[in-house]
């Protein structure tokens, strides 16, 4: 064990640590919009809605995240999209992560029991007005631990886009190793920077989680 | 900006078969590695003295907490650096395993704790020794229970099987990124390989779909 090579590189990880941090509060941010619209979507009347939903949850989750960002970044300008490596990190994982946390965000309104819909339904509420005043708040205490599994999900996943040049903990990792050649060293430290990030978001997802419980 | 033009594909059409044929390989390989290593995990912390169990357990942790990419890394330095000339596609299918593996044990970990204390007395009073009873027993149950969660992280890991291509095994990507040298072509390549992932994985879904059908009738 190296200790001054840790001490030595310690500060560039945390420098790192930030911008994975910063990518991955982009694209949850990112993620949740689509999350809501894609659930939206699927819940909807009209056929074309559903089917694209349908579609888009599909693809984004039968394909590998991976691939998403070499099509959005390598594949993007030849159909007119030129984006900094970052930009297309936070918007390739934003897009994905919001197909997984559009499916969270749907099986938490569908656990919220038929009766409730029906009786308000049945006292003149408008579907919309059933959606926002009667389902939704009871299906928000429901959907936030799922969210907070695709959360922490996102923090692990953002290393994905080392691969696309952003310099965040993996690619600075990734550098590391290369030129000491100390891959134990170099993973500790970068693991215990993911953990401590991981850990927050868990803790955070659990303050929010007591906050909302029932009683 | 230039137009796209799904032609060039085919003349690759070889180069891309074969690289799907490596990923199903990988995959395959790797998910049996999850699987025994699942199952040994599990019973290792379930039952294991401390002194075994604890570090399976810092492991296990460890590896849930941080990405695959990283762990992939430190399997294909970290080899090499204890003295093992290990190819990339060893690497490679280790990498993928372990990380799969505790994701299983967990699973399985749970799965076990999950069947009725009942069935180990029923074994017991029989007069099965305490490894029979799991061996015949309880991980056979808790397999069975498990095998729809266990199935989901199988088409995690195809999915994932695609980050091995960074550290330069030749599976699918790393196919289309060959075809992309000498082309250009990012974006056709990339649309076909994630096609191809697309229709492996309902290939996949199908054949658990039966698997669990199979389990559900034989009950």
């Amino acid at each position: 064990m190296d200790v001054s090579l840790v001490e030595r590189v310690f500060p560039f990880f945390v420098e790192a640590a930030w911008i994975t941090i910063e990518i991955s509060v982009l694209a949850l941010a990112l993620g949740l919009v689509v999350a809501f619209l894609i659930g939206a979507a699927k819940m909807s009347r009209s056929f074309l809605l559903r089917a694209f939903g349908t579609a888009y949850v599909s693809l984004f989750r039968g394909t590998p995240c991976l691939i998403q960002l070499f099509v959005l970044y390598f594949g993007g300008p030849q159909i007119g999209i030129n984006l900094e490596p970052f930009a297309a990190g936070v918007i390739g994982l934003g897009l994905n992560i919001g197909a997984y946390m559009a499916e969270s965000i749907r099986g938490a309104v569908l656990s919220v029991d038929r009766g409730q819909t029906e009786a308000a339904r049945s006292i003149g509420f408008s579907r919309f007005q059933t959606m926002r005043k009667v389902v939704l708040p009871q299906a928000a205490r429901l959907m936030i631990r799922p969210l907070g599994v695709n959360a922490v999900a996102l923090v692990k996943g953002s290393a994905l886009v080392s691969t696309i040049s952003v310099v965040e903990l993996t690619y600075t990792a990734q550098r590391y190793i290369g030129s000491t050649y100390k891959p134990f060293e170099i993973f500790g430290v970068a693991a215990v920077l993911y953990m401590l990030i991981v850990y927050v978001v868990a803790r955070i997802v659990d303050l929010i989680d007591r906050r909302y419980a029932i009683a | 900006m230039q137009g796209l033009d799904f032609s060039v594909v085919p003349p690759y059409a070889d180069i891309l078969w074969l690289g799907v044929w490596w990923t199903v390989v990988l995959t395959i390989s790797a998910a049996l590695i999850s699987f025994v290593f699942g199952i040994v995990f599990a019973l290792v912390v379930l039952y294991a003295p401390k002194t075994v169990a604890l570090p399976v357990r810092a492991f296990m942790w460890l590896f849930m907490g941080t990405p695959l990419l990283l762990q992939l890394f430190l399997i294909y330095y970290g080899l090499g650096q204890l003295g093992f000339k290990i190819p990339a596609l060893i690497a490679g299918i280790i990498g993928l395993g372990l990380h799969f593996a505790v994701y299983n044990a967990d699973i399985l970990r749970a799965g076990i704790v999950a069947v009725d204390a009942g069935q180990t007395e029923g074994a017991r009073s029989l007069g099965f020794s305490r490894m029979q009873t799991l061996r015949h027993f309880i991980v056979p149950q808790a397999i069975r229970n498990t095998i729809p969660a266990m199935g989901n992280n199988l088409i995690v890991l195809l999915k994932e099987s695609s980050l091995v291509s960074i550290i330069g095994i030749a599976e699918l990507v790393h196919a289309a990124q060959l075809a992309i040298s000498e082309t250009f072509r990012p974006f056709e390549f990339y649309i076909t390989v994630a096609a191809l992932y697309y229709i492996l994985n309902l290939v996949l879904e199908a054949g658990l779909r039966q698997v669990e059908k199979n389990v559900e009738v034989s009950r």
